[in-house]
């Protein structure tokens, strides 16, 4: 089918090598990379460490960023601290994996499905669409707060995970990154899926969305990594409704002698979307090199 | 209409021609929906849940600008009495404002062409190192608070590394006072606002050269492009259009709306209103003294703000390339 061909020649084409490079300039940039990269790192490296340091180097003059006796002291606390609450763990991480998972997915299906037809159609009412996607960016999130309280107590959706998942899905930054990406794919494959006799839906899931793979990958960790830094804030008070960070932060606030557990957070919250980050990103690398294979 | 009439001495035609037009009015609105019925039903999701939990607190707050509003009474129309009482007899917001745009015209441009020339730099790498650059430039966006890093580096006693350093260096014998001094707040804002700039648009950057296609660059090589520089000016910037001008709202967006990095770094308010943006005086009426009228206010000044930088910039953009 040429619309199959079409897809495969666009894959492959991504595998081709760069020409057109000297090695001054690689030089150059090899070193401008790895400054920037060390300042980039600091924060991640002293995070790591200062969960593994024991008390007596916590603080140290002046603040270090090696460890000389690694302990795992503040992880025993931490765990501790964890199996005195009322309830247990596993139910708040529970609830960040619900909201952070749905969330995610609601972003990044909704958004991209409303993108496909807004990036590649006219149709009446596009052109609005596309500036309105824009403007609905720059309106300051602080003070939406409250009349979105209103209209979620209006809803009955106060204090549920609905309450941190909607307006999140709502967001038109998902949305914009999609169409910005999907306006790139070329007309051509989309009248061959047209002659091919597929609906637009088809079009999208089909032929759209793989050739937009990195962008909703990018999307994924960037939604991804929001959802999990959620507290819940005004919108969530039940406790056992309550995300992990809540609970971590509150942890935190225990004052000076709760400084290396709080390190210890830090870690654990961090963990998480490091790892999605790097397997998403990795994902991107293997799927197109497969492709280049089977072409 | 009227001349239309007496001109033909009949008022049936006319009707006729009303009724023709709904009538055509409909068959314009059934074909234009058998037309585009499946674009209609793919956007309808999203619309919704936009409309209720977006637009519609949007729509909220800007009519509540022009109210008085504490958030324990009842809203009382003001009409532009908030809008007068901010732009003339606010002196603290002309400051902030007066921060927020120093802030802005430099940490965006720069940051923008920070998130560019890595992404292309890093993406011109072999896959193993790529994915190890991208994940090391990422890192200070990946956990919301890393930036309080810097609150240690920049701690006023001789804690702080920098006065540490600077002391053992003979620089200075006594502690330097760097966030609550102010010539050093706005700097020190800038440099850590910097530093945190490869976020989103960097990723979005890197993607949008991964989703290349590289063909252009075999047929470049063929037509005479010599170097590194004219592939980049001739070939990729245009064809990155769409992901440049994400990132041109991005850096917009996020340059404009400092608030949380000021406030925790130098405090709040800072000394002398040194550190003061535009959000943090909005964050002073809504939080603090929940006059929610006059902080929804500025957010609407705000809005306008970044709509003008906005048009500016994407006119900017279309001249590339």
């Amino acid at each position: 089918m040429k619309l199959f061909r079409l897809i495969k020649k666009k894959m492959v084409s991504r595998k081709f090598k760069r020409r057109n490079r000297s090695l001054g300039g690689d030089i150059a940039l090899t070193v401008i990379l790895g400054l920037f990269g060390i300042f980039s790192l600091f924060p991640l490296l002293y995070t790591v460490t200062s969960a593994f340091k024991p008390f007596s180097e916590i603080f140290i003059f002046p603040p270090r960023l090696t460890v000389d006796n690694p302990t795992t002291d503040n992880f025993v606390d931490l765990a501790t601290i964890i199996e005195s609450f009322a309830i247990p763990f596993s139910r708040y991480a529970f609830n960040t994996l619900f909201i952070t998972g749905i969330g995610t997915f609601g972003t990044v299906l909704l958004g991209s499905m409303a993108a496909f037809p807004i990036a590649k159609y006219k149709f009446p009412g596009s052109a609005f669409m596309s500036n309105l996607i824009v403007y609905a960016l720059m309106f300051s999130a602080s003070v939406t707060a409250i009349p979105n309280y209103l209209i979620m107590d209006s809803l009955h959706l106060i204090d549920s995970y609905w309450a941190v998942i909607l307006p999140a899905v709502g967001g038109t930054l998902g949305l914009y990154l999609m169409k910005n990406f999907m306006v790139q794919v070329p007309d051509e494959m989309i009248e061959a899926a047209k002659i091919d006799g597929a609906t637009e839906f088809q079009t999208y899931w089909k032929v759209v969305m793989p050739l937009c793979k990195p962008a909703w990958i990018t999307l994924i960790i960037f939604s991804f990594q929001q959802m999990w830094g959620t507290t819940g804030g005004i919108f969530i008070y039940s406790e056992e409704l309550k995300p992990l960070s809540y609970v971590l932060s509150q942890l935190v606030s225990g004052g000076i002698a709760r400084t290396g557990v709080a390190s210890a957070v830090s870690l654990v919250m961090l963990v998480v979307p490091v790892g999605v980050f790097v397997v998403s990103q990795s994902n991107v690398i293997e799927t197109m090199s497969t492709s280049g294979i089977k072409g | 209409m009227g001349k239309q009439k007496t001109v033909q001495g009949n008022v049936s035609p006319a009707m006729d021609i009303a009724v023709q037009q709904k009538l055509a009015q409909q068959k314009k609105f059934s074909s234009v929906w058998k037309k585009h019925k499946y674009k209609y039903l793919m956007i309808a999701p999203f619309a919704f849940i936009f409309l209720v939990f977006t637009f519609l607190p949007v729509v909220i707050s800007i009519i509540l600008s022009f109210t008085s509003f504490d958030m324990v009474e009842a809203p009382e129309l003001t009409g532009f009495a908030n809008y007068v009482k901010l732009i003339v007899y606010d002196p603290i917001f002309l400051t902030a404002v007066k921060n927020t745009l120093v802030f802005a015209i430099i940490t965006g441009p720069i940051s923008y062409i920070m998130c560019f020339l890595f992404a292309w730099v890093v993406n011109d790498l072999p896959r193993i190192p790529r994915a190890i650059m991208t994940l090391v430039f990422y890192a200070p966006s990946i956990s919301g608070n890393a930036y309080l890093v810097w609150k240690l580096l920049f701690s006023s006693d001789t804690y702080g590394w920098a006065n540490a350093w600077m002391v053992k260096l003979g620089l200075t014998n006594e502690a330097i006072l760097w966030l609550q001094t102010e010539g050093y707040i706005m700097p020190i804002l800038i440099v850590v606002q910097l530093w945190l700039s490869l976020g989103i648009s960097f990723l979005t950057f890197i993607a949008g050269l991964q989703n290349m296609d590289k063909s252009l660059y075999e047929a470049a090589a063929v037509e005479g492009i010599k170097n590194r520089w004219q592939e980049l000016w001739y070939i990729t910037l245009p064809s990155m259009k769409p992901q440049l001008m994400f990132g041109a709202v991005m850096q917009i967006t996020s340059s404009l709306s400092v608030s949380q990095l000021s406030i925790d770094l130098v405090g709040f308010p800072s000394v002398n209103y040194a550190g003061h943006t535009i959000l943090t005086h909005l964050h002073d009426f809504g939080n603090i003294r929940y006059e929610l009228g006059y902080a929804c206010t500025i957010a609407v000044i705000l809005f306008f703000i970044m709509m003008i930088c906005n048009v500016l910039v994407q006119k900017l953009l279309r001249k590339l390339g």
